[in-house]
């Protein structure tokens, strides 16, 4: 046992130090650094989204309810360390002189908001600032909408109650302000301490009681979890992932974008480190040949190899975690603005994680070949063309890839993302695979015809047959990686920011009167506004679906009970909206009055459980209408239009029809003009969500930057698979260019024949990962990120060209110096 | 007792063009120190026959004794401990470690073996070829004759039963080539180590107590040559 340790010590210092497991150990470096980089990057990406999100609700989980929330629930979270904000809301009529305002009294603690920060102006739809703290008793900040109503400046005196209170600042944004379209009440923002004396609520009065909690992560989940079984079903619980639907959408794609790069990565390196260790037993079969025939063991062999292996992996992973925490630190320091001071738990995760890595990639990828190496003939040292029984490792690659994948899942948790990158990848492995073959078959008919670099060559792929599958499969996947990784960086991620351009919509108006849609309009244009579309605008509630009631068939989930309880807005529409795209069912085409036909948003189908042809009973403005269920549409929340859970066929609801409600975008300038349209039109109600747009545009932004760099790691990862699969041949070619220049062949013939071999391989690996790449990305693109794709001519000239040019000038040069080398001496050296 | 027995041993190998026989019927014994040349044209079967006598290959039939213990009896491991403890071995090709020095070359069948005193056995090997300076140098600082003898140092470290040379001469020049051979016979003498050695040069073979010619996988003589 000393022995077998000194010599695997002794040979792994010699191996290292000749470089001969410079490419394996290289492979195992990017995929580590690539794991723990992306990984701990995209966590970092996504709790700092998270926070984005968080703020939103103003706190990291949200507690609403209509009675006082028991005492014990803030004694709680106070023990776990979490932060707590109070805040009570109400309509009041609010009154400055003769005339007043229905509004929403929202009296809260000094703590609020918990995430996010208020922001204040000096005039109405006057330019906001960050505001300090809130409130003081005695003061009362309202939004703009209720002072331009009201004529009041800020200076001026509210009645509030029993209470008159000074206007110390126009409230022009707070954090949970919401764009969910239900708040219709102007907003005035009140101390706590104000509540009592102002005497508004008294026994039986409509208020919604809201607890406010934030804190670290861990802590606020596991509070939830405390929580959601004890609190009553009139509670409802709310936290950062269901806040919004543009936030949710916003941050699921994001970190579907940075997770699916950070995937197809490791793979790539996986392939890098398989084909580097075939490279490295091919190298070691002299070497142990002539070990077997001085008198070593069939377990000595494996011992050494074993932990020579082990060896790797720890210098491998401690090598790969370093520099992954470093290019995390790196990039973390580049985008410290995107980031907004989230910093990554200083745990020893990201080295458990690294060595993991290592440990399944060796002994899934590398270990398989190296095992075979016990079967090397002692006898090779007397005839060198003795080579090991072929190698059979497929079940072994199986079970890694398994392995593989399931560390990426743990990583992921993302079932559909790790489904569609793994099994897109093995059919690409496998297509290469038959195609690799046909070229093999195919070159061996053809030799016939070409030139002799061309004969030399195409003789050569086909000869080495097994090896130039190995070679097509690895040069493909890595093309198709990268491409695809082209794909979604330019097309998807384009696609997706293109979709809230520098004019999207900032603000809903809601409420509009049919009456007042033409003024409203013309008002709007002669301020310089693009032309708005009305969408109508009708709020109803689920009454039954099939005939069953809801009190029957309540949903468990708080959002289906939402769903199920609280008026919903719907429209109508005769075409299908964009942003919009049916999944089920199909839109229709004539729909006739007669029978009422409903078209719902999957997430509004999900928590309720509806499927195509189901009859939902609705309760309009006191009227019942019965819809059958035509369709099941996928929005995409994110694009900031006027969108539906609930959208009718034209003609049932027009009647009913009560208002009107549109997007429209308003910049800085136009702002003002606002205080004249609520002026001219009461009943309208203005929604600012610019915050919000804002929040969903950094988002993006982050989600491009992080992608962007995780394209430098599988760029890497790529270059390294493709040194490999060329490295793969170098000592066979160095053996046979002797042979044929001693046979008189010329240096370029030679070298000629190499770059025709290649070229063939890169031509046929980049056509196919054309192919492959397309369609993966436009399987995402639709199936994942619910976003159009496009073919791109270019990543099919890309595959090509590139491939063909890459693999042929890479492989090339890197043989060149093989060819260059005095026959003599490489024949001595065997 | 006779350190080295070859029974009636025949290698087959399949081939595209069915079974070919390149070993066939080939029999006779080896006394211990005794110096044994195979001889026979290029393809004739002495590299194969070698190997079956090393161990490094099974026989298709037949039987070899080494030290009187049937190879044929033994899994893989078991003749590589036989070889690590009896056997030595010089190529044509010298076959170094090309990332070990000199020294550790010769260090290495000791310590495979798990011998005590590996250092030191195999400073004293190399001095007796005459290449105690060179010790620390790797092998592609060495010419080809230098090579060959730390190869015959390694060779001999572990004092072998027997030594197996094929085509030992064939890369180096005559001159140096006839100085190994001189190595070869000396360490022979001094250790009463038996040599069997397969070369092309007559001169070589001539210089063997004895002979064995092959032609075609055969035994067609066996010629003893008087000292
Ligand atoms: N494993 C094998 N498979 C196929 N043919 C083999 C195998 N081993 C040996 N041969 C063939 O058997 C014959 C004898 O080979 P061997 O290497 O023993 O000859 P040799 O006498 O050592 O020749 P040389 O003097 O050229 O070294 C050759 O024709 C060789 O091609
Ligand atoms: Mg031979």
């Amino acid at each position: 046992m000393k022995r077998l340790l000194r010599y695997a010590f002794v040979a792994f210092a010699r191996d290292a130090r000749s470089g001969e497991l410079a490419v394996l150990f290289g492979a195992l470096v990017v995929a580590v650094a690539a794991l723990t980089a992306v990984g701990f990057f995209t966590s970092r990406i996504s709790q700092a989204i998270r926070l984005q999100a968080a703020e939103v609700l103003a706190a990291d989980l949200r507690l609403e309810s209509g009675r006082a929330p028991a005492d014990a629930y803030v004694a709680e979270a106070r023990a776990r360390g979490l932060a707590v904000a109070r805040l009570t809301s109400f309509p009041s009529v609010v009154y400055a002189g003769p005339t007043s305002q229905l509004a929403t009294v929202l009296a809260a603690d000094g703590a609020y908001p918990l995430r996010g920060a208020l922001r204040i102006a000096d005039v109405p739809y006057g330019p906001g600032r960050p505001a300090i703290g809130s409130p003081r008793p005695g003061e009362a900040w309202a939004d703009s909408r209720l002072l331009a109503r009201l004529a009041v400046p800020v200076g001026g005196t509210l009645q509030v109650g029993a209470l008159a209170l000074r206007v110390t600042a126009v409230l022009d944004y707070r954090p949970d302000q919401g764009s969910g379209l239900a708040d219709l009440a102007p907003t005035v923002l009140i101390a706590a301490a104000d509540l009592a004396p102002s005497r508004l609520l008294g026994p039986g009065s409509r208020a919604t009681w809201i607890v406010l909690f934030a804190g670290p992560a861990d802590a606020v989940a596991a509070f939830e979890a405390w929580l959601r079984p004890r609190k009553s079903a009139a509670e409802r619980l709310v936290d950062a992932g269901e806040s919004s639907e543009q936030m949710k959408s916003a941050t699921e794609r994001s970190g579907r974008f940075l997770n699916l790069a950070a995937l197809v990565t490791v793979m790539l390196a996986a392939v890098a480190v398989a084909m580097a260790a075939r490279r490295y037993a091919s190298r070691r079969l002299d070497l142990v040949a002539l070990l077997k025939s001085l008198g070593a063991s069939q377990g000595f062999v494996l011992g050494v190899t074993a932990i020579e292996l082990a060896l790797v992996a720890l210098a491998g992973a401690a090598v790969g975690t370093l520099l992954g925490f470093g290019a995390e630190t790196g990039l973390a320091w580049l985008v410290r603005s995107l980031l907004k001071g989230v910093l990554p738990a200083p745990s020893l995760t990201p080295a458990w994680l690294g060595l993991g890595t290592a440990i399944i990639m060796l002994a899934g990828f590398a270990l398989p070949p190296l095992l075979e190496l016990r079967r090397v003939p002692p006898a090779r040292v007397l005839r060198h063309d003795l080579a090991p029984p072929p190698l059979r490792y497929g079940a072994p690659y199986v079970a890694a890839a398994l392995a593989l994948a399931l560390l990426l899942y743990a990583l992921v948790r993302d079932p559909r993302l790790v489904g569609y990158a793994v099994g897109g990848l093995a059919v690409s492995a496998l297509v290469l695979g038959v195609a690799g073959l046909g070229l093999v078959r195919a070159t061996g008919a053809l030799r016939g015809g070409a030139g002799l670099a061309w004969r030399y060559g195409l003789a050569n792929v086909a000869r080495r047959g097994r090896e130039s599958v190995v070679q097509v499969v690895a040069v493909g996947l890595s093309l198709t990686v990268l491409l695809l990784l082209a794909i979604v960086r330019n097309d998807l991620l384009d696609e997706w920011q293109r979709s809230l351009p520098a004019g999207a919509p900032n603000h809903f108006l809601i409420n509009i009167p049919p009456a007042e849609a033409d003024s409203l309009r013309a008002y709007l244009v002669q301020h310089g506004v693009a032309e708005p579309v009305l969408s109508p605008w009708v709020r109803a509630r689920l009454v039954s679906v099939n005939g069953q009631p809801m009190q029957a068939r309540m949903p468990k989930s708080d959002r289906g009970r939402a769903f199920a309880e609280r008026e919903q807005n719907l429209s109508w529409s005769a075409t299908l909206p964009p942003d919009n795209r049916v999944v089920d069912g199909a839109w229709w085409t004539s729909p006739d009055a007669a029978h009422p036909q409903v078209s719902v948003a999957t997430e509004f189908q999900e928590e309720l459980g509806l499927k195509v042809g189901d009859q939902l009973g609705f309760d309009v403005a006191g009227e019942s209408v019965v819809a059958t269920i035509a369709n099941v549409r996928k929005v995409r929340w994110d694009g900031f239009r006027p969108n539906f859970f609930l959208l009718f066929a034209p003609g049932v609801l027009d009647a009913s029809t009560g208002t009107y409600m549109t997007s429209v975008h308003l910049d800085a300038a136009q702002r003002p003009a606002l205080a004249g349209l609520v002026r001219e039109h009461p009943s309208v109600t203005v929604v600012d969500v610019e915050s919000l747009l804002a929040e969903v545009r950094s988002i993006m932004d982050r989600a491009a930057v992080a992608v962007e760099y995780v394209f430098g790691f599988t760029l890497v990862a790529g270059l390294a698979v493709l040194f490999a699969a060329i490295q793969s041949t170098r000592d066979e070619r160095r053996y046979e260019s002797a042979i044929l220049r001693t046979l008189g062949a010329s240096r370029r013939t030679v070298l000629y024949g190499v770059a025709a071999e290649f070229t063939a391989l890169g031509l046929l690996s980049g056509v196919l990962a054309a192919s492959a790449a397309s369609a993966i990305g436009w399987l995402v693109a639709t199936r994942l990120f619910g976003l159009h794709y496009s073919f791109d001519p270019v990543v099919w000239l890309g595959g090509m060209c590139g491939g063909a040019l890459l693999v042929g000038v890479a492989g090339t040069l890197a043989t060149r110096s093989v060819v260059e080398t005095s026959p003599a001496l490489s024949l001595r050296e065997g | 007792m006779q350190v080295l027995e070859s029974r009636q041993v025949v290698r087959e190998v399949s081939s595209p063009e069915g079974t070919l026989t390149i070993v066939a019927d080939v029999s006779f014994g080896v006394e211990r120190g005794e110096s044994l040349a195979i001889v026979g044209p290029s393809g004739s079967g002495k590299s194969t026959l070698l190997a079956m006598l090393a161990g490094l290959d099974l026989p298709t039939r037949g039987t070899v004794l080494l030290n009187g213990v049937d190879l044929s009896t033994l899994d893989e491991d078991g003749r590589a401990r036989l070889r690590a403890g009896h056997v030595g071995f010089v190529f044509q090709s010298f076959h170094l470690v090309p990332a070990l020095t000199a020294l550790e070359n010769v260090m290495l069948p000791l310590e495979l073996a798990g011998s005590e005193r590996a250092t030191e056995r195999a400073r004293e090997a190399l001095e007796r070829v005459g290449l105690a300076p060179r010790a620390r140098h790797y092998p592609r600082q060495l010419s080809g004759g230098e090579q060959q003898r730390v190869a015959i140092a390694r060779a001999l470290v572990a004092r072998p039963d027997v030594l197996f040379a094929d085509e030992p001469t064939g890369n180096l020049d005559s001159v140096t080539g006839a100085r190994i051979a001189d190595l070869l016979f000396d360490l022979n003498r001094e250790f009463g180590t038996t040599l069997v050695l397969v070369t092309h040069e007559i001169a070589l073979a001539r210089r063997c107590g004895r002979m064995l010619t092959l032609d075609a996988g055969r035994l067609v003589a066996d010629t003893r040559v008087a000292a």
